[in-house]
């Protein structure tokens, strides 16, 4: 598809989410995470859409997009891996545990891999603070990180 | 009769393998062509023993752990179902001291019961204190939880039955019960092991809201890092809704109540309570100005009671026992129970709820059994990112919000992080700074702009450029923060800092240089 069929394709998939969310009291939020789901990330192409959808100006749709964190303007890798860098992660040596993931993967925070393969980002807190270290790879929570689990986790998300 | 083993659905036993140990048990079973039917109940709560399994036997049950799934097959052949004797055996779960010495009260189903059965939850003392509410007056409801003494869970402490009559007095063509439960604070989850192990208590407890202040709709807020919970909790509605727990009519009644869950987008300061209707309402987590109070204008401007899930899953059993059973727990001003989670560099990790009044030194070194690594403790932060890091010297504190007030702490929502001697106090107070910068809404200027200086100054401290100097600035910006912020994350940001540099000025001496050259 070229650019312009990829955003009319955009726009017409996110007019349907906002058709169906539209009714919900205070919309945008669940807009927004359902338009995630669907393309990966929040589109710019979608943003107009939505803006027009609940009457409200583009800047604003930007503005909120922008302010939470979860909402990525570009697509992620094939897998993502959340490490938590909160205090009790911190007190089991999460600091070291993710210069050391940051170093086998070639990464600093927020970044994908060249190849598409992963995207690491730093959490603060998973609630798993009782089995800490922790972190989420792909949505599955993983609690006791030690040396060995992140060099297997290196390596599986590159495989 | 089938036997019933129960293996953790609890995010914190699925993070340490539960999952695969509940497909190995189920492969065995099979295998062996037992009768056995597998429960994924929440979590007990004592992290380190995850993944703890239980068989049901005569004498009560039997748990076991921490389980591999490489044990399932000899847990199997010592007579696992019989609560055979095993290396791993830790003997009827009723009398392991973690639990044993616990009260409670809001989490007296956590773990055991089936969280998705509503069945369960009835036979365990479920939906008692609603069916008492339906029967009173709103004025009766909000008496009872005022008797209690419960104070909010979420940080600040506030009485929930005054909350609640501002709201029941408040006039709107519509009124809402927020539910928050964004818990970001670092060291809990006590939120998030209620909605995944007993999510029909926090259902219970805001139809109970609703029909004490007029509110016929809900909403529980909650954060994308916790996706299991969320799972549960829209199921755990469904089927309250198939049930007349939620609905037109609540339990028969003329009582109408709905609510759904929604999910937050990671933003720290979306916890607090205005920044979390703006967001609810679809705009960025920005923090209003109060007043309005939310009990006056909140959701969609209209009265809204926004309240931690655990004061609001604390409810059920106040409406059930009456509130005096409730208050006469606790000391001072802090009435009932309290779930501490116990967490970061500690032995025994987990969730420990008892009547307020514990001192921290019991909660670090008796119930949790000091360290992980085994080295001395060196300080505990309390109250998640905005609290204050103890020292050992302060360990005599008790749990209660006044005591910890009056040594320049805070409760908050009940987490206590372990640290062990290889801490760097100097290191965590940037931390905080950094944490403040990286959540800021935006604003305040100290908040914005001072928790980035924050970060430079301590950075200066470390590198040896005129520390003393240095040292006053951070005073100085703290106490800038600390006055000029208009809530708590720039407000509170210096307790961690200052705490840390009062109580461990050692840390942020300059390193000698030889030793730097090192
Ligand atoms: C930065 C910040 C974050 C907060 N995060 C939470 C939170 O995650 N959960 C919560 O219940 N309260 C949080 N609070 C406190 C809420 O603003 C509010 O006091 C609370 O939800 C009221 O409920 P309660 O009276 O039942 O405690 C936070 C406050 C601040 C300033
Ligand atoms: S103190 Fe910080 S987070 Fe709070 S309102 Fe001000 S800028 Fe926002
Ligand atoms: S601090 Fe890492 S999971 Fe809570």
């Amino acid at each position: 598809m070229d650019s312009r069929h990829l955003d009319a394709d955009i726009a017409s998939r996110t007019e349907a989410i906002v058709g169906r969310l539209k009714p919900l009291e205070g919309p945008l939020l669940p807009i927004l995470h359902d338009i995630q789901a669907e393309f990966g990330y929040v589109p710019q192409a979608s943003l107009p859409v939505i803006a027009q959808g609940l009457n409200l100006s583009r800047a604003e749709v930007h503005g909120v997009v922008s302010f939470y964190h979860d909402y990525r303007e570009t697509p992620a890798g094939r897998h993502v891996i959340k490490l938590c860098r909160a205090e009790a992660c911190q007190s089991m040596g999460a600091n070291e545990l993710a210069d050391r993931l940051l170093g086998l993967l070639g990464l600093d925070w927020h970044e994908t891999s060249s190849d598409g393969a992963v995207t690491i980002e730093p959490v603060y807190c998973l609630g798993l603070c009782a089995c800490a270290p922790a972190a989420m790879v792909d949505g599955e929570v993983i609690g006791r990180l030690d040396a060995d689990a992140v060099q297997d986790l290196a390596m599986a998300v590159r495989a | 009769m089938s036997v019933k083993i129960y293996i953790p659905g609890d995010s914190g036993a699925l993070a340490v393998g539960a999952d695969k140990v509940a497909m190995r048990m189920a492969q065995a079973i099979a295998a062996r062509d037992l009768d056995v039917t597998i429960i994924r109940n929440g979590s007990r709560g004592l992290f380190w023993l995850e993944p703890m399994i239980e068989v049901e036997t005569e004498a009560g049950r039997v748990a076991y752990g921490p389980v591999k799934p490489a044990d399932v097959d000899g847990l199997l052949s010592a007579g696992l179902l019989d609560g055979g004797d095993h290396p791993l055996c830790l003997g009827p779960t009723a009398d392991i001291p973690f639990l044993k010495r616990q009260t409670r009260l809001t989490f007296a189903r956590c773990g055991i019961t089936d969280p998705l059965s509503l069945e369960d939850y009835r036979n365990h003392g479920g939906l008692a204190g609603l069916i008492n509410a339906v029967a009173m007056t709103p004025q009766a409801i909000v008496q009872e939880v005022t008797e209690s003494g419960l104070r909010g869970r979420g940080g600040a402490g506030f009485p929930t039955g005054i909350k609640w009559k501002t709201v029941l007095e408040a006039e709107g063509p519509q009124k809402y019960i927020v539910c928050n439960a964004d818990e970001g604070d670092s060291g809990t989850f006590s939120d998030r092991m209620i909605m995944e192990g007993d999510p029909f208590v926090l259902i219970e407890g805001m139809v109970i809201a609703g029909l004490a202040v007029g509110a016929t709709k809900g909403y529980v807020y909650t954060r994308s890092e916790y996706p299991h919970a969320i799972r549960m909790m829209t199921r755990a509605i469904e089927i309250a809704r198939k049930n007349n727990i939620l609905g037109p009519s609540v339990l028969g009644s003329l009582h109408a109540f709905d609510m759904e869950v929604r999910e937050g987008a990671g933003a720290y300061v979306c916890g607090e309570e205005t920044a979390l209707l703006e967001s609810l309402e679809g705009r960025r987590g920005v923090v209003r100005a109060k007043p309005p109070l939310p009990a006056h204008k909140g959701f969609l401007g209209r009265p809204t009671v926004v309240n931690n899930l655990i004061s609001l899953a604390t409810v059920p059993v106040i409406l059930d026992k009456g509130g005096a059973y409730y208050r006469d727990f606790g000391m001072g001003r802090s009435r009932g129970t309290i779930p501490v989670q116990i967490t970061g560099n500690v032995r025994y990790g987990g969730l420990f709820e008892a009547a307020f009044g514990m001192t921290l030194g019991e909660l670090v070194d008796d119930i949790g059994g000091g360290t992980a690594t085994g080295r001395p403790v060196k300080a505990v932060q309390v109250g998640g990112p905005l609290g204050a890091y103890f020292p050992r010297e302060l360990f005599d504190t008790p749990f209660d919000y006044e005591a910890f007030t009056a040594k320049g702490g805070l409760v908050g929502h009940a987490g206590i992080v372990v640290f062990d001697d290889t801490a760097d106090m100097l290191k965590q107070a940037r931390f905080a700074f950094e944490f403040c910068a990286i959540e800021s809404c935006g604003k305040c200027t100290p908040c914005r702009i001072g928790s980035t200086r924050g970060v430079e100054v301590i950075d200066r401290i470390a590198a040896g450029i005129e520390p003393e100097k240095q040292k006053d600035l951070v005073a100085d910006l703290c106490n800038t923060m600390k006055f000029g912020s208009l809530c708590a994350l720039g407000g509170f940001t210096p307790y961690p800092v200052m705490s840390a540099l009062t109580h461990f000025p050692e840390d942020f001496r300059p390193v000698p240089m030889s030793q730097a050259a090192e």
